[in-house]
């Protein structure tokens, strides 16, 4: 698919959480098509790494933003403001891809420790989509990738802080796509199963539930392309989570997940 | 973290302690850690060695596999830098649009080039081009005392050519810069022509030396006047054509591994009589690369039609002298044990010097088959196999082994005294172990 659009230029195209394994993933699709990057994160020698391997890969123009997302020092504004320059003042994707699974027993526990998650994942979140969604709106096109997850659609014991965090991302990031309805700019919830990235290590992987990154991010390239509003990735979780959404509290509340 | 890891074989499944570097950074401490946990380690791409070589049973592995970027690549020289986790199908979706293809290619993509380094792979083209270590310019060998070795032809060369071939044991290969060779397309010219005698095979294999791509395919049950009757076949890069890294269409999987193999006598006989008499066994034409060099990645996980107890790859190299008798009597006995598999390939390789000390080709020829593992009935003919390889000079390829006695590999590789200088003391595999290779003191119980 053509990836040239107003005039010839490149596609523009910001990622904030660069390192992450399927942020990379999706980076590696749009530099093969010829987009110019920025890259947004906080390890500058991953950053570079990366960078490196998109030039190779065909990207036109990489540039790195390093930044701690969850509170960037410049503020909101004037960090996003900065990449956007680097782009021509025009960005016509950008993805949020970064955050942290976090240890719910220690958010049980400590209520800074909750609300510094709660923070990185959601609220510093929602501080880049109201930023780059007025962006595009002032471009009259553009497109918002926010990746949620499917821990987001019901709240679970073993990681309810998270799952709050995610599932108030992609209200949030609906409510968008609401506000942007019949516009050329497209709000997209990205909502994954289990990825095997380092940010899993920690759990047992294996079996059919599991997905790679790779497939991950083709998933979102496409229904980024086709101008979807929410993707579950792989599809058999919109299955899953229907049937866990609508499961009585009775039942669901005698079971350990 | 534990793990159980199998090989490409899967005749067992092996407990290790693995890590996973997603960044090149990260490596040189992971091994650090792996060797203060478990004592050993040893580099594990993509698995896709076939018997024990990538195995470190109750050792540490270090999975290089996410460690994938390339760090330089310059379309107008041709020459790549990058981590060596990088399969070779992912270095091509960077290469081939822009007119370059490895020098050298097995008959998997699914390779990393740390693990083409390693067991210095070779191709179709081994009598015009040599083995994938003769292209590598350079490499960087992490050492278990952390220090970071640059090597290359003229650059430590000792180091370099034990590291090409070498197994994995001389350290961990971060990253490998290549010498790529220029492509006009991506598409192969071939020409597949049936012989019905082995014999036949030497002829065409001398006659087609001015054709990159040289290999043939045997119908290893025939006997008697059709005794390793087969297909050969040739092709080069066409001149004119698309530059497209992956052929459209589906790729397919075995889903599942089966309760028994289905590869056995019956089904075997009925594939390689049609295979032998199909359209294609006598054709000259066009196909896109990746048909004509990796017609077994088209189906994901092949190696499960063995079922669960596994196979056994048997690849050997006979000298030039005995070749012609030896690959009779060897195709002689297998056809006579009526097992194998649907795949046979036999192949001259050329008389370059090797890129590696423990580079398995040399002059002469090869001949490759799997057969599916029944146990002591397929160790036993594998054992009448090495004395044919044994008593013609010959010697097997390390990465496809499971079973080889201690006493072939000795005699096969005259090159393990200069070799043995520069392992590093904490890599270790079972490989090495069963070959004898190790210390008593550091040998597992």
């Amino acid at each position: 698919m053509s990836e040239i659009s107003h005039g010839g230029q490149p596609q523009t195209v910001v990622v904030l959480g660069a390192t992450s394994a399927v942020a990379e993933r999706y980076a590696r699709l749009q530099a093969a098509q010829g987009a110019r990057l920025v890259l947004a994160g906080r390890d500058p020698r991953r950053l570079d790494a990366i960078a490196a391997d998109l030039r190779a890969r065909g990207a036109a123009y990489v540039h790195l933003a390093v930044h701690d997302l969850a509170s960037p020092s410049a503020g909101f504004d004037a960090a996003w403001a900065e990449m956007a320059s680097k782009l021509g003042g025009r960005v016509d994707t950008a993805l949020l891809a970064y955050g942290i699974l976090g240890d719910q027993k220690a958010a049980e526990g400590d209520i800074a420790e909750m609300t510094r998650q709660l923070n990185t994942n959601m609220i510093s979140a929602c501080a880049w989509l109201t930023v780059a969604a007025n962006q595009m709106e002032r471009q009259g096109q553009g497109t918002l990738i926010a990746i949620a997850s499917v821990a987001g659609d019901r709240g679970r014991k073993s990681n309810y802080v998270y799952g709050a965090a995610k599932g108030g991302l992609a209200l949030f990031a609906q409510g968008m796509a609401h506000r942007f309805a019949g516009t050329n700019v497209k709000v997209l919830t990205v909502k994954p199963g289990f990825i095997d990235t380092p940010m899993t290590d920690g759990l047992a992987k294996g079996g059919p539930l599991w997905a790679t990154p790779e497939k991950v991010a083709a998933d979102i390239d496409r229904a980024a392309r086709r101008g979807a509003t929410t993707l579950y990735t792989p599809w058999f979780w919109m299955g899953i989570m229907m049937i866990i959404r609508n499961l009585p509290s009775f039942v669901f509340n005698r079971m350990k997940i | 973290m534990r793990q159980t890891v199998t090989s490409w074989g899967n005749l067992a499944m092996v407990e290790h302690d693995v890590e996973t570097p997603r960044f090149r950074e990260e490596a040189g401490s992971l091994l650090t850690t792996l060797v203060a946990r478990t004592g050993t380690v040893l580099p594990h791409g993509l698995g896709r060695s076939y018997g024990d070589s990538a195995f470190n049973g109750g050792g540490g592995l270090l999975v290089t596999r996410h460690m994938d970027r390339c760090h330089a690549f310059d379309a107008n020289t041709g020459v790549l830098r990058a981590d060596a986790g990088l399969s070779l199908a992912d270095l091509h979706t960077i290469t081939v649009p822009r007119g370059w293809f490895v020098a050298v290619t097995p008959g998997t993509k699914f390779v990393t080039l740390g693990g083409a380094v390693a067991n210095d792979v070779h191709g179709k083209n081994h009598h015009a081009a040599g083995t994938f270590g003769h292209h590598v310019r350079a490499l960087g060998l992490r050492r278990s005392d952390g220090s970071l070795r640059t090597c290359g032809p003229d650059n430590d060369p000792d180091l370099f050519r034990a590291t090409i071939g070498g197994l994995g044991l001389t350290g961990l290969i971060e990253w490998v810069e290549i010498q790529l060779q220029p492509i006009t397309s991506s598409d192969m010219e071939v020409e597949n022509m049936r012989f019905d005698h082995v014999d036949r095979f030497f002829d065409l294999a001398a006659e087609s030396l001015d054709w990159p791509y040289n290999v043939a395919w045997v119908d290893c049950l025939s006997q008697g006047a059709a005794l390793g009757r087969g297909i050969f076949s040739r092709g080069r890069h066409a001149v004119s054509g698309p530059l497209t890294a992956h052929p459209g269409g589906r790729t397919l999987a075995v889903p599942l591994t089966p309760p028994i193999s289905l590869i056995n006598r019956p089904t075997l006989r009925a594939f390689n009589t049609a295979y032998y008499n199909r359209p294609g066994a006598s054709f000259a034409g066009r196909c896109h690369f990746d048909g004509f060099f990796y017609p077994l990645d088209g189906v994901l996980h092949w190696n499960r039609v063995y079922g669960p107890r596994g196979f056994y790859q048997y690849q050997c190299v006979i000298p030039p002298g005995t070749a012609r008798d030896a690959v009779r009597e060897l195709l002689a006995r297998i056809a006579a044990a009526g097992t194998g598999s649907c795949l046979v390939v036999l192949k001259n390789f050329g008389d370059g010097a090797p890129a590696g000390l423990l580079s398995f080709p040399m002059a002469g020829t090869t001949l490759a088959l799997d057969f599916p593992n029944h146990g002591s009935r397929t160790l036993g003919l594998l054992a009448d196999l090495d004395s044919v390889v044994a008593t013609a000079g010959g010697r097997l390829y390390p990465a496809k082994d499971a079973r080889m006695p201690a006493s072939l590999f000795t005699a096969g590789y005259p090159a393990l005294a200069d070799f043995r200088h520069h392992i590093d003391p904490a890599f270790m595999s079972d490989f090495w172990r069963r070959m004898g290779q190790v210390p008593e003191r550091s040998a597992r119980a």
